[in-house]
């Protein structure tokens, strides 16, 4: 079809020509845009369904859990890790320098109250789930979580200091409800 | 293509409305092959073999399969243990894909030795990889159905490689999941695609034919066919040969089967999945193995990821990196070390691909993922231009005759 085909103005003998390609062209973008949408439902139908997306809250009872330990609770099927933190973990978390950190975000900037640090326990790597929860774990050089898929190291904020993961372990959005119980979603 | 005269009439009336009976004739009877073909050219026709396996033993196995996060490992061990010749059906299917990739993989290296990718035989050798892509991520969800804790972890890492996707990756990943976490919407959805994609692989298999048989059969001497001097017809010369093959093929595959079914799995996919527990060491399964060495040697998420699929995607520009005219590694003194080198390369990539990454595991798997792509980008292209090929002998026929003298 000729290029000046939509621009053309009808004008003499070209006129019947130049409105078939026009209506050629209209014809085929709006088919080919059609179809493009109607492909929508079936891309949206893989996305997260109503039911799932209901499952986005879960609380957490805090009066459990003493200083220096930790939980694990679950949260739209991932782990959410709560640790209660000890004066020098805080201290050592606050005095970090924002270089020495490869996603700077001040620890002040990370959690509620202070003692309270809650992250998403799934690696920013690859989405294992990073060790020291537990009081056998290996905790990594940084007093935080240590994931043993490929060995990133965590500190005692939750951010990476080494390793290959690029980010630090997300905060999840959460709510205290009273002094001892969070809401998480 | 004259249709050949068929004597039975039945035959003959069906042909004149479709010729299946001719072109059944032309592609499996009476299609001229080269005369020289080594043992090498019986990996095809073994592949093809294998992924009839895989398609019979699948389609019974999913009627006693159920895709559900809490009946799934079970309905697995159910299979083992209660239905008949349960058992059998799926160590046939778990060792038949590890035969299946060991065929493909000797196939490929075997194309890459003897310049089968070289004109005009470009887009077989691409079908042939897109055959190979479909079948890695029919593999992998596959090996997800069983819901062990490999199938799970696996399931995680390797779908969270698409969150390293800058900007859209959180996105891609949890429209990947169907949820937030691997879960049950995910195990439904590579049910059905593990399903699909066999099939898939069928169709790809049929235009890898439809190629080979436009382009023909290469051949160890790399030379074209010139005449009907350098061609046996296919049957029953190379159907008898291939036949063989598959005896040979029955007696190493049903020997894994039946007295080391377990040799290619994982122990940890014996205990179901558990999403709060990571098993301290994950390995893919072998086939896996030198792309996970490779994604593992680069110290940054995003380039770790590209490099691994890089990896793969540069063997597309495979037929031009190769700027040699000489097509087979026989008659190209520097190349053939080069090869072999390049195969060991590739062994060693697995090998560190099976290894937690830490100590000198580091340093070997980088400097094997640079010996990679130093080969495929840098030597190949070099090569073809600085090496001096042997002397051509005239024809397939010639090279046959010479070699008995």
């Amino acid at each position: 079809m000729s290029s000046h085909s939509i621009s053309a103005a009808p004008s003499g003998s070209s006129q019947g020509e130049s409105r078939r390609d026009f209506l050629l062209i209209a014809t085929s973008a709006v088919g080919a845009v059609g179809t493009a949408l109607a492909l929508w439902p079936f891309v949206h139908s893989m996305n997260p369904a109503a039911d799932t997306l209901a499952l986005s809250t879960t609380e957490v009872d805090l009066s459990k859990v003493a200083e220096g330990m930790a939980v694990t609770v679950t949260w739209q099927g991932k782990p959410v890790f709560v640790r209660h933190r000890t004066a020098d973990e805080v201290k050592a978390a606050e005095e970090t320098p924002m270089a020495d950190l490869r996603d700077p975000k001040a620890d002040k900037d990370r959690v509620q109250k202070a003692q309270w640090l809650i992250l998403i326990g799934v690696c920013t790597h690859l989405g294992c789930i990073p060790l020291g929860q537990k009081a056998a774990d290996p905790r990594g050089d940084f007093g935080g979580w240590f994931c043993p898929c490929h060995g990133s190291h965590y500190d005692t904020s939750g951010r990476i200091r080494k390793g290959p993961a690029p980010l630090n372990l997300p905060v999840p959005k959460y709510t205290f409800l009273t002094d001892t119980s969070i809401r998480i979603g | 293509m004259s249709a050949p005269a068929f004597d039975n009439k039945i035959i003959k009336w069906i042909d004149e409305r479709i010729p299946l009976f001719t072109v059944l004739e032309h592609s499996t009877s009476s299609y001229p092959t080269p005369k020289n073909l080594n043992y090498w050219w019986n990996f095809g026709s073994l592949a093809l073999f294998a992924l009839v396996i895989m398609i019979m033993t699948g389609i019974v196995l999913a009627m006693n399969y159920t895709g559900h996060t809490s009946m799934a490992f079970d309905s697995v061990e159910r299979i083992m243990r209660d239905v008949n010749y349960g058992w059998l059906l799926r160590y046939l299917h778990m060792n038949g894909a590890s035969f299946f990739f060991i065929c493909v993989y000797i196939h490929i290296f075997r194309g890459m030795y003897y310049g089968s990718y070289k004109a005009p035989r470009e887009i077989l050798w691409w079908i042939g990889l897109l055959i190979y892509l479909a079948m890695m991520a029919t593999a992998f969800m596959g090996y997800v159905l069983p819901w062990g804790q490999m199938s799970f972890w696996g399931a995680t890492v390797i779908t969270n490689l698409f969150s390293a996707v800058p900007v859209v990756g959180d996105f891609i990943v949890t429209w990947l999941w169907g949820g937030f976490a691997v879960d049950n919407p995910t195990l439904n959805r590579f049910f059905s695609l593990h399903y699909l994609l066999p099939f898939v692989i069928f169709a790809l298999v049929f235009l890898h034919l439809v190629a080979l048989h436009t382009s023909k059969s290469s051949n160890p001497s790399g030379i074209e066919i010139k005449g009907p001097q350098d061609t046996i017809p296919f049957h029953p010369y190379y159907t008898i040969k291939d036949l063989f093959g598959v005896g040979v093929f029955m007696v190493v595959f049903l020997g894994f089967v039946f007295f080391a079914p377990n040799f290619f799995g994982e122990p940890d996919n014996y205990i179901p999945a558990n999403p709060m527990v990571t098993p301290p060491h994950i390995v893919p399964e072998w086939y896996y193995l030198p792309f996970y060495a490779i994604l593992r040697a680069i110290p940054d998420k995003l380039g770790g990821v590209i490099a691994m699929f890089g990896a793969i995607l540069v063997l597309f520009a495979l037929p031009w990196l190769d700027s040699s005219k000489v097509k087979s590694g026989r008659f190209r003194p520097v190349f053939k070390w080069f090869f072999w080198l390049f195969l060991a390369d590739c062994v060693v990539l697995g090998w560190i691909g099976g290894k937690p990454a830490e100590g000198n595991y580091i340093p070997i798997g980088q400097a094997a993922t640079a010996w990679y792509f130093f080969h495929l980008l840098v030597v190949l292209p070099l090569l073809g231009r600085l090496e001096k090929p042997l002397a051509l002998p005239a024809s397939i026929s010639a090279s046959v005759l010479k070699e008995k003298a």
